[in-house]
C-alpha cells in the first residue's frame, strides 16, 4: 500500500489557489441529498458542521456532552494565531508557515501546514463577525500577544478564555443551523464504531448514553472530529471523557493511524499533588510572556522560600540556555527543561516535582494592576487550587501532557484511508509535526471546519452521485451487533478492580516509559507489561449497575479498554522512531548538549500503522515528506 | 479528612428519588470535591453498590457540565464551578448534602445528573448572528471600543451550567439570557438582529418553563463566570423596546 498525499502540483504558495480553482463542486439541489456525519463538536466539529449546513448539505452531529458548547475545546486559554500583521513587527503568511513547520521539528506536511498559514487570517475575520470579543486596544482595533516559538505578537485572545469564545462562536453558529433544521444535534450520545461499506465509511454506531440504547446512523461521508488522546496517560489536561475510541475505532476499521508516538508535554501546568488526582490543571503559555522561569542554583536551596533565594542563586535556565526566545521557547524545549532540573534535583515543591514562574519582575515593570488585567481569572484559579498566592510568590508549574500531534493519517483533503471517512482538527496528524506551537491549535481546528472541509469534501461528495448507501446493508446489522457484544462482554466480567484503577496504571506506565523521555528499554518493557494490563482488565474489571441507562462506569471502561490497545500502538511507534524529534525525545538520540537529534536521512516520514487483525502486529507504512520550499535545519532556539 | 455525605439517588427519570448517607473516608484536603466523590465511588464499587452518576467533564471551571447542589446552595460555597471547590474549604467531620440542580425546567435523569437541553433551545431560539463563513470583512474593518469589548466580554463569560436557575426561587433563566443578550447586543455586529434575538429568547425561556426574574439576585450569588445580575437589566430595557417595535408593526 502506498500512500497519496494528493497535494496540488505548482509552488507552495499558489496549491491552495489552484486547487480551490479546479476543485469539484456539488451545486446546491445536490448537496440537500446528501447527509454528512459529523462527530464531535468541538471547534473542528461544530464548524465543520456549521458551515457544510450553510452551504447546503444536510447534517448529523454527534456529541457525548450534553451540549456541543461544552467540547474540551473551550478550556483553551492562551490565543489563536493568524499572519495579519496587525502588529507591523514582520509577520506573513510565509512567516507563520515557517514557524510551524520549525515548530513541528520539520515532521509536518509542507502544503498543508501552508494552507493553514493561508486561510488563518479568514478565521479572526470570522469570528469577529460571529461576535467573538476578543482583547482589544482603546483605540478599538484588534490587541496581540506573543506566543512561544514565535518572535513576532500573532497571537488574538480573549482573556484566558480565547478557546471558550472561539467554541461559543462555533457553538452560535451550529444552533443556528440546528434551529434552521440543516442540522440534526444528538448530545449524549457515544460514536462506538465506525460503519464501512464496500471501502467507504457511510455510517457509524453510536450508544445513546442516556438509555443504553445502541443503533446505526447511516450517511454519505463521516467526518471525525473527536480531539487527542492525551487520556491514555491517565493524567493530562484534557477534559475527563477525552478519549481515543472513535478514532482507534476507525483504525480498526481500516484507516491508518499516523504518528501516534508525537505527543505534547505542556510545560505550564500546575505539578500533581496526589494519587486521587483526576486531571492536571494548565496555566496558558501566555504567562510566560511575563514570567520568568527559575529553580535554585544549588539544590540545598531547594526547601527555601523563594523569597529568601537571592537573584545570584537562581538559575534562570531558560532565559540561559536559549537567550534569543529566553521564557518563550517551544513548548517541547521548556518541557524537557523543566524535567532535567528537576532529575537533576533541583526541582521545587512537594515531590520536588515542580520550577519557578515568577512575576515579581513583570509586576515591578508594569504594576500588579496590568498583571492582573492581563491574566487575572488564571492567578484566581491557581490561587484557588493551591492556596497560594502568584502575586506574592512565585507561582510552581510542571509539564503535563496536553495536546497529541499524532492522529489518523489524511490526504490534502482531509481524507483518510478509507474513502468518505474525514477527520478534522486535533485528531488528523496533519498540521504540527513533532511538536505544535502554543495557539495553532485552535488554528487549526476552525481552519479545517470553516475553510478547508468545505472545499475539500466536494472531492469525495462530487464521486458519490447516486451512490446513496442502504441502511439496511449488513455492514450496518454486523457493527450494531459487535458493538452489543463488546458492551455484554464488559458487563459480564464481574472482577474485582475498578476502571480507573486500570486507567492510572497504564497511565503511570506511558507517563514513565513513553512520556517526556523515551528509551528502548523503556519501550520494550512498556510493550510486554500492557497486554498483561489488558488481560487482567478483561478478566477483572468490576461494573456495577445496567448497560441500559446512564452507566458512567460502562461509558468510562469502553474508553480505557482502547486506550489499553492503542497505548501499545504508541510506544510500537516511538520504538520504531530512532530519533528524537519535537515532543518524541529518545534519550539515545541527543546532541551533547542535550538537544533533540533529528536523523533526517532515515526518519524524514509520516509512520503510518495499518491494523492487521487481533493479535498481529500492525504494519508500518511510510509517507516520505517531501520539501520543497523549506530546507531542513536544526531546530535552533538559542 | 472525613465527611458524613447525603446523596440524592434516583434511578431514572421517572422514579421517585431519595437522600442516602454515605461516609466519605480519609479524603485529602488538597480534592477537589468531585474528586472526593470519585474516592467514594472507587469505595461504593469495592462493597457492591452502585456508584453515584454525576455529570463532570474538563474539571477546571469551564465547561459547565457539573450541576451539583451542595448543601443547598448550586455549585456549593464559594464562587466557582463544583470541580473548583476543594474540601479545604469543608470542616472535617462535616456532614454535606448533595442533590442535582433544582429547577422544574431542568428533569433530573438519575442520581445528579440533570437535563439541560432547555438552554441549548434557548440559544438556538436566536443566540447567534447570522453570518455565513467567508462572508466576513477584515476583522479591523469595525473598531469596537475597548470598553465595549471589555463588557462583551464579561456577559460572554457565561459557561451556560444553569446554576442562575437552579439558584433563582422562580426557577428563571433570566441572567443565563441576559447574558446572551447583552454580550451580542453590544457589539456593532450583534446590533442588526438584536430585536429580534431578545423577543425569541425571551419566548423560548418562557416556553421551557422558566419563570421570570423578580430581582432576588440569587443567580448573581451562584454564578461561577461572575455574570453581574446588571445584564438583566439590559435585557430588560432591549426586550421593551423591541416589544413596543414590534406591537406597533415595525418588523424586527
Amino acid at each position: 500500500m502506498t500512500l497519496d498525499s494528493k497535494i496540488p502540483a505548482g509552488p507552495l504558495d499558489k496549491k491552495w489557489t489552484s486547487f480551490k480553482n479546479t476543485a469539484k463542486l456539488v451545486n446546491p439541489a445536490n448537496k440537500r441529498k446528501f447527509e454528512i456525519i459529523v462527530v464531535g463538536s468541538g471547534l473542528a466539529g461544530a464548524s465543520a458542521a456549521a458551515t457544510l449546513a450553510e452551504q447546503g448539505y444536510r447534517v448529523k452531529c454527534f456529541c457525548y456532552q450534553d451540549s456541543p458548547r461544552r467540547a474540551h475545546s473551550i478550556a483553551a486559554q492562551g490565543g489563536i494565531n493568524a499572519a495579519k500583521n496587525y502588529q507591523n513587527d514582520g509577520d506573513s503568511v510565509y512567516r507563520l508557515f515557517y514557524d510551524t513547520i520549525k515548530g513541528g521539528d520539520f515532521r509536518a506536511r509542507e502544503a498543508n501546514v501552508h494552507r493553514l498559514a493561508e486561510v488563518s487570517n479568514l478565521i479572526i475575520d470570522q469570528c469577529v463577525a460571529q461576535g467573538v470579543p476578543f482583547a482589544r486596544e482603546y483605540g478599538g482595533l484588534l490587541d496581540n500577544r506573543s506566543f512561544g516559538g514565535a518572535q513576532v505578537s500573532r497571537t488574538f485572545y480573549a482573556r484566558g478564555q480565547t478557546g471558550q469564545q472561539l467554541l461559543l462562536g462555533a457553538y452560535a453558529a451550529l444552533s443556528h443551523q440546528i434551529a434552521l433544521g440543516n442540522v440534526t444535534m444528538h448530545s449524549k450520545t457515544e460514536m462506538m464504531d465506525l460503519v464501512v461499506v464496500d471501502g467507504h465509511a457511510k455510517g457509524i454506531v453510536v450508544r445513546d448514553m442516556t438509555t443504553g440504547e445502541i443503533s446505526s446512523h447511516a450517511g454519505d461521508a463521516v467526518l471525525l472530529c473527536t480531539g487527542g488522546y492525551g487520556n491514555v496517560f491517565y493524567l493530562s489536561t484534557n477534559a475527563r471523557g477525552c478519549n481515543v475510541t472513535a478514532t482507534y475505532r476507525a483504525y480498526k476499521r481500516g484507516a491508518l493511524f499516523a504518528n501516534p508516538c508525537y505527543t505534547q508535554i505542556h510545560p505550564t501546568c500546575i505539578p500533581v499533588s496526589g494519587e486521587y488526582q483526576s486531571k492536571l490543571t494548565l496555566m496558558s503559555e501566555s504567562l510566560r510572556n511575563d514570567g520568568r522561569v527559575w529553580v535554585p542554583k544549588k539544590k540545598e536551596d531547594c526547601g527555601k522560600e523563594p523569597k529568601d533565594i537571592p537573584e545570584d542563586a537562581r538559575d534562570y535556565y531558560l532565559e540561559r540556555k536559549y537567550p534569543s526566545y529566553g521564557n518563550l521557547a517551544p513548548r517541547d524545549i521548556s518541557s524537557r527543561s523543566a524535567k532535567e532540573v528537576c532529575d537533576d534535583g533541583r526541582g521545587v515543591g512537594p515531590g520536588g516535582l515542580g520550577v519557578y514562574l515568577d512575576f515579581a519582575d513583570a509586576i515591578k515593570r508594569l504594576g500588579k494592576h496590568v498583571i492582573e488585567e492581563r491574566y487575572g481569572n488564571l492567578f484566581e484559579m491557581y490561587h484557588n487550587i493551591t492556596g497560594e498566592d502568584a502575586y506574592e510568590r512565585p507561582m510552581r508549574i510542571y509539564p503535563a501532557v496536553h495536546y497529541t500531534m499524532g492522529g489518523l493519517w489524511v490526504d490534502y483533503n482531509l481524507m483518510s484511508s478509507v474513502q468518505g471517512l474525514h477527520v478534522l482538527g486535533e485528531a488528523n496528524f496533519s498540521d504540527h509535526g513533532a511538536n505544535r506551537l502554543g495557539a495553532s491549535a485552535l488554528m487549526q481546528g476552525l481552519a479545517d471546519g470553516y475553510f478547508v472541509i468545505p472545499y475539500t469534501l466536494g472531492q469525495y461528495m462530487a464521486s458519490q452521485f447516486g451512490k446513496k448507501v442502504d441502511a439496511n446493508a449488513p455492514a450496518f446489522a454486523e457493527a450494531v451487533e459487535s458493538v452489543k457484544a463488546r458492551v455484554n462482554k464488559l458487563m459480564s466480567i464481574n472482577g474485582t478492580r475498578t476502571v480507573d484503577s486500570f486507567h492510572r496504571e497504564l497511565g503511570k506506565l506511558l507517563w514513565d516509559k513513553c512520556g517526556m523521555a523515551r528509551d528502548k528499554q523503556g519501550l520494550e518493557e512498556a510493550l510486554r507489561k500492557i497486554p498483561k494490563l489488558r488481560e487482567e482488565f478483561w478478566s477483572n474489571l468490576k461494573i456495577l449497575g445496567s448497560k441500559d441507562g446512564i452507566n458512567m462506569e460502562l461509558e468510562r471502561a469502553g474508553r480505557v479498554a482502547d486506550f489499553l490497545e492503542f497505548g501499545e500502538l504508541m510506544c510500537l511507534d516511538a520504538l520504531n522512531r530512532n530519533e528524537s524529534c519535537g515532543g518524541h525525545f529518545r534519550t539515545e538520540y541527543q546532541t551533547p548538549d542535550g538537544e533533540a537529534l533529528r536523523d533526517d536521512a532515515n526518519y524524514d516520514y509520516v509512520a503510518a500503522w495499518k491494523y492487521e487483525g487481533e493479535g498481529k502486529p500492525p504494519t508500518l507504512i511510510k509517507e516520505p515528506l517531501v520539501y520543497e520550499e523549506v530546507k531542513l535545519a536544526t531546530r535552533s532556539y538559542k | 479528612m472525613k465527611f458524613y455525605l447525603e446523596v440524592w439517588r434516583q434511578k431514572g427519570p421517572d422514579g421517585a428519588g431519595k437522600l442516602e448517607h454515605y461516609e466519605a473516608n480519609d479524603i485529602p484536603a488538597e480534592a477537589s470535591f468531585l474528586e472526593m466523590l470519585d474516592i467514594v465511588n472507587e469505595d461504593l464499587t469495592k462493597k457492591g453498590i452502585e456508584p453515584i452518576q454525576f455529570d463532570s467533564d474538563c474539571r477546571e471551571g469551564i465547561c459547565g457540565n457539573c450541576s451539583l447542589t451542595i448543601n443547598g446552595v448550586p455549585h456549593g460555597p464559594g464562587r466557582g464551578t463544583t470541580c473548583q471547590l476543594y474540601m479545604r474549604k469543608f470542616r472535617d467531620g462535616q456532614i454535606i448534602t448533595i442533590e442535582p440542580f433544582r429547577a422544574d425546567s431542568f428533569p433530573v435523569e438519575r442520581d445528579l445528573v440533570v437535563n439541560r437541553e432547555a438552554y441549548d433551545r434557548i440559544m438556538q431560539a436566536g443566540g447567534f448572528i447570522s453570518e455565513r463563513a467567508g462572508s466576513a470583512p477584515d476583522a479591523n474593518s469595525v473598531p469596537i471600543p475597548k470598553v465595549v469589548a471589555d463588557q462583551a466580554m464579561d456577559a460572554a463569560a457565561c459557561i451556560g451550567c444553569g446554576a442562575c436557575a437552579a439558584a433563582c426561587p422562580n426557577g428563571s433563566a433570566m441572567l443565563f439570557v441576559s447574558a446572551k443578550v447583552t454580550h451580542l447586543g453590544l457589539l456593532p455586529q450583534g446590533k442588526p438582529e438584536n430585536d429580534r434575538r431578545v423577543l425569541k429568547m425571551v419566548r423560548q425561556a418562557d416556553k421551557e418553563g422558566f419563570g421570570n426574574c423578580s430581582n432576588y439576585y440569587a443567580c448573581e450569588a451562584v454564578c461561577p463566570a461572575g455574570i453581574p445580575a446588571s445584564v438583566i437589566a439590559h435585557l430588560n430595557r432591549n426586550f421593551s423596546f423591541a416589544s413596543i417595535k414590534e406591537s406597533i408593526g415595525i418588523t424586527v
